[in-house]
């Protein structure tokens, strides 16, 4: 070991918080910019209601950059920004979408509908508390390795919290809402962070006999039976979700999230096999026993011919992104009203309509930022417990990207689910905000000069890792 | 672990990309499949939300958008209808658009390329996208005279510039009143439609331009061209005109509409024969010329080809391959030869300006939203269909044909006519079309008119009766 004078001077590493500063005020600029845009295409000045929640975006923005500059320095400088600007991105859509929906109830004489955006802004900042919360309560991931059990449990409660009677609450089919007073809550959104957590722990204990190999089939090393207990377990909540809450996204994000973080904790490909079968067995079985499965693989495969009745959202959403074409209508410009549920799963189409496919990939590639910064991060960190947690999260947001919007874009079936810091709807939006936080804690350890930080107990972790 | 994550990275980028193929397939390559499906209201709100240009002539719109307060924010409103019907189209909901309303299309909505400007302006400060107008070529008091003097009737006028091909009239009769078919009523707009489809006279087609006739006795002008053209006569060139000619390797006869011969002993000169329109004397000339000779004559006067106003025209027909019967039925526009108003229009421009046979157009400007012109159509030659002296011989012959000749009512006092009449059989009871084809002042005209009245009666003197009077009405308005 260096002494730590010499080693902070030789391997100091910039903490390019200013960087995360310069790209937070670009991302709040562009929202600014949209929202005079919506103003612009309807004719009307920016009024002081404009003014004045830009002004709270951008001191939430402001507050979030603090937090992170004094608490968790060397902390990633990227997913932040990138994080502020999808929630901008959907805090834009979601007041052009009210306006839309006010112009519509003024032309036909109705009263005019409660605007979303203000309640969006509201959980923006709860968010942000939350975000704050995490990174000042939590000042290192490897304290949750702890409560691995405790927090398995709570997630599985939270699954099967719609469940419960009273507070449950079935909306459009899909039973996966709780109702408490007035507030609504999605709990599975909450469940994907403490099950990552879970599995995290659960895998950094058992993966020595997870890789344990005793037939190979195929050139393929197959798992003890036993061990294939924890996947079994997983399959059967997923199907338990898909068949009692009728939430076939939430099920696929599951599953899929418990077969990755097994194959990266064991790094064997059996792993994977073995969960696609269970989930095509999974998948077929589905097919066969439920009809509301059965008809969205029907209107996936052909959704002309049920365009005006099951098929009408995705085809509404067809039509919305070929009206968009390659430049898109422009902000203000489109018709993202016709898509029901516009400005929570279909927010995509409503985007894709006005910023056209350039915008659309744009804002895949700001996911992809997002992830790829997540998984550089599950590289980087040295405990293999952080390393689980920030690959799970990592993977969260991509399968859920990937299955609501190959579903709003008919690559795959359509299945509920939100769009990660775009839709409108808190659950949503505190849990992913929720997961930046705890990325941004793992990270932060992660390019931290180990001289400055390393504790006598840390040297000690450090030289087993590397044995 | 990390080779582990290294992979699902990877497998998570083709997930990217299979996402980004699938939305770049949906918005460019199917987009446009997907905008004409059945049950896409968004091309239509588009269109019914932004303020469509007007179609101008002149400074005056004779299509206008007019906004509504309802969801269909604006409405189409055409100021004279049935006059300008021929010209501006319509603008359905449910039977889509026609005329210069859908040929201009793009324009009106303010989608050209043209307003590219405007359209960055709009995209970055998210104004109300806007449609620029369309000012078509057409004369107001030509227009207006030519449709009065159709009321009644059943047919059609074209008026051209013959310097610049520049469309002056298009009307017919009867016509259809676009503001109906325009409006937001799907039911009156099918019942209307439905309608106008069930009606014999046929007001939706778009006559002056569409409409094909046997041109008669106007195409004698397309002969004479040709005879002039081969060198071998010359206006005082002595042609036989007996009371009937013996069509070749054929027991019937071509008689003349008085069942006289045109001159003494049989014979008379090319001028004579053209002024008294002596069918002998050109069927005849049309077997001594063959029909090769004709069809080149007529093809450099737009017969055979397609011309797109912008509005697409039928195109007018010489036979392809006559034996010499048929031949000498063509020479006198009978047979198959068939043309459109606008293509006996061109024929009588391009005699009057000096052979020299330019592009019919009817848009003269397009507008940006803010009146600024973006583009003026410049004109452009469609062929020299003769030499410029033969050209004057038959304007000399033309104006014969109005001083002295069969087309008396064309005469105007003081302005020299040059002008021809027609009449064609349309098969054995059908009755007959009455032809008018003029331009003046014989010299340098600034008008060059087609009339055409269907359903006329069976003597030549109905081209002069019932058509010289219009196309006169015509010329005036445009010379006054």
């Amino acid at each position: 070991m260096t002494t730590p004078a010499l080693d902070s001077t030789i391997r100091r590493q910039p903490t390019r918080r200013n960087v995360e500063l310069l790209l937070l005020v670009f991302a709040w600029g562009i929202g600014l910019l949209g929202t005079l845009q919506v103003g612009w295409a309807i004719g009307r000045e920016p009024d002081t209601g404009l003014w004045v929640t830009s002004g709270v975006v951008g001191l939430l923005a402001l507050v979030t950059h603090l937090i992170v500059r004094f608490r968790a320095p060397y902390a990633d400088p990227i997913m932040l920004p990138v994080a502020t600007l999808l929630t901008i991105l959907g805090l834009v859509m979601i007041y052009r979408i009210d306006v839309a929906a006010a112009r519509r109830a003024e032309l036909n004489g109705n009263p005019l509908p409660t605007p979303d955006v203000y309640s969006q802004l509201t959980w923006f900042t709860v968010a942000v508390i939350l975000f704050c919360a995490v990174l000042i309560l939590l000042r290192d991931h490897r304290v949750l390795q702890r409560y691995t059990y405790t927090l398995g449990l709570l997630g599985l409660v939270l699954l099967v919290l719609p469940l419960a009677p009273v507070i449950g609450t079935t909306v459009n089919g899909a039973t996966l809402w709780i109702r408490i007073g007035g507030l609504s809550f999605q709990p599975a959104e909450m469940a994907k962070i403490l099950l990552t957590i879970f599995f995290a722990g659960y895998l950094v204990e058992k993966r020595d006999s997870l890789a344990l190999v005793r037939t190979k089939v195929l050139g393929l090393g197959l798992p003890r039976l036993k061990d294939l207990g924890p996947l079994v377990v997983a399959w059967l909540v997923s199907l338990g979700v898909l068949i009692f809450e009728r939430d076939l996204g939430t099920s696929l994000l599951f599953f899929g999230l418990f077969v990755a973080m097994l194959y990266i904790a064991t790094q064997r490909r059996s792993w994977l096999v073995i969960g696609g079968v269970l989930f095509l067995g999974g998948a077929v079985l589905a097919y066969y026993l439920f009809g509301h499965v059965r008809l969205r693989v029907m209107v996936w495969l052909d959704p002309w011919t049920y365009a005006t009745d099951e098929g009408y959202q995705i085809v509404q959403s067809l039509f919305g992104l070929a009206n968009g074409g390659i430049l898109g209508a422009g902000i203000g410009q489109g018709f993202p009203n016709l898509v029901p549920f516009a400005n929570t799963d279909f927010i995509v189409a409503a985007l894709g309509e006005e910023l056209g496919v350039t915008g659309l990939i744009a804002l895949l590639l700001l996911y992809a930022i997002l992830i790829e910064r997540g998984l550089r991060t599950a590289i980087s960190v040295r405990d293999p417990f952080g390393q689980l947690i920030a690959a799970g999260l990592s993977i969260t947001l991509a399968l859920q990207v990937f299955v609501i919007v190959g579903g709003v874009t008919r690559l795959i079936p359509l299945t509920g689910l939100t769009t990660p810091f775009l839709s409108y709807g808190g659950s949503s939006l505190i849990a992913n905000w929720i997961i930046v936080a705890l990325l941004l804690r793992i990270s932060d350890r992660a390019r931290r000069p180990a001289a400055t930080t390393i504790a006598p107990d840390e040297a000690l972790t450090q030289v087993v890792r590397r044995v | 672990m990390n080779r582990p994550i290294r992979r699902i990275g990877l497998v998570l980028g083709v997930l990217l990309i299979a996402l980004i193929a699938n939305v770049t397939i949906i918005q460019v390559v199917l987009a446009g499949d997907y905008r004409e499906r059945p049950g896409n209201q968004r091309v239509l709100l588009e269109e019914y939300d932004r303020e469509r240009g007007p179609i101008l002539v002149g400074t005056n719109p004779v299509a206008r958008s007019e906004e509504t307060g309802n969801s269909l924010r604006f409405l189409r409103v055409y100021d004279n209808g049935q006059l300008y019907a021929p010209v501006t189209g319509f603008y359905s909901l449910i039977y889509g658009a026609t005329g210069l309303e859908r040929t201009e299309n793009r324009v009106l909505t303010g989608k050209s390329p043209l307003f590219v400007v405007d359209r960055a302006e709009q995209l970055f400060a998210g104004r109300e996208p806007r449609g620029g107008a369309v000012t078509t070529t057409i004369n107001a008091r030509a227009q207006r005279v030519a449709f009065s003097g159709l009321e009644g009737k059943r047919g059609a006028v074209v008026a051209i510039e013959p310097a610049t091909g520049r469309i002056l009239a298009s009307v017919q009769s009867p016509s259809f009143d676009p503001n109906i078919l325009s409006s937001h009523d799907p039911e009156a707009i099918r019942e209307y439609y439905a309608a106008l489809e069930a009606d014999p006279a046929k007001p939706l087609l778009n006559r002056p331009i569409v409409a094909l006739n046997p041109p008669g006795s106007t195409f004698k002008v397309v002969t004479a061209a040709a005879a002039l053209a081969s060198g071998r006569f010359t206006p005082d060139s002595v042609i036989p005109g007996p009371r009937s000619y013996n069509l070749p390797n054929s027991i019937k006869k071509i008689r003349n509409w008085n069942g006289q011969a045109c001159g003494p002993d049989g014979l008379v000169t090319l001028r004579e024969a053209l002024a008294i329109s002596c069918n002998t004397a050109f069927a005849w000339l049309g077997n001594e010329l063959g029909d090769e000779a004709l069809r080149t004559q007529a093809q450099a006067m737009g017969f055979d080809e397609s011309f797109e106003i912008p509005l697409r025209a039928s195109t007018s027909r010489f036979p392809e391959d006559p034996d010499e019967p048929q031949t000498a039925m063509s020479a006198i526009g009978q047979f198959d030869v068939r043309a459109t108003a606008l293509q006996m229009a061109m024929v009588a421009a391009a005699v009057g300006n000096n052979g020299r046979l330019m592009e019919p157009y009817l848009v003269q400007e397009v507008r940006g939203p803010d009146l600024a012109i973006l583009k003026t159509t410049e004109p452009t030659e469609f062929a020299q269909s003769m030499t410029p002296l033969d050209a004057v011989q038959l304007t000399e012959m033309l104006v014969n044909v109005v001083d002295s000749g069969t087309g008396s009512n064309a005469r105007i006092p003081g302005v020299k006519v040059a002008g021809k009449t027609g009449t064609a059989q349309t098969g054995n009871d059908n009755p007959a079309v009455a032809w008018f084809i003029a331009f003046a002042p014989a010299q340098s005209p600034e008008v060059a008119v087609a009339v055409v009245v269907e359903d006329a009666g069976a003597a030549e003197v109905s081209g002069n009766q019932l058509a010289a009077p219009i196309a006169r009405d015509v010329m005036e308005a445009v010379l006054r």
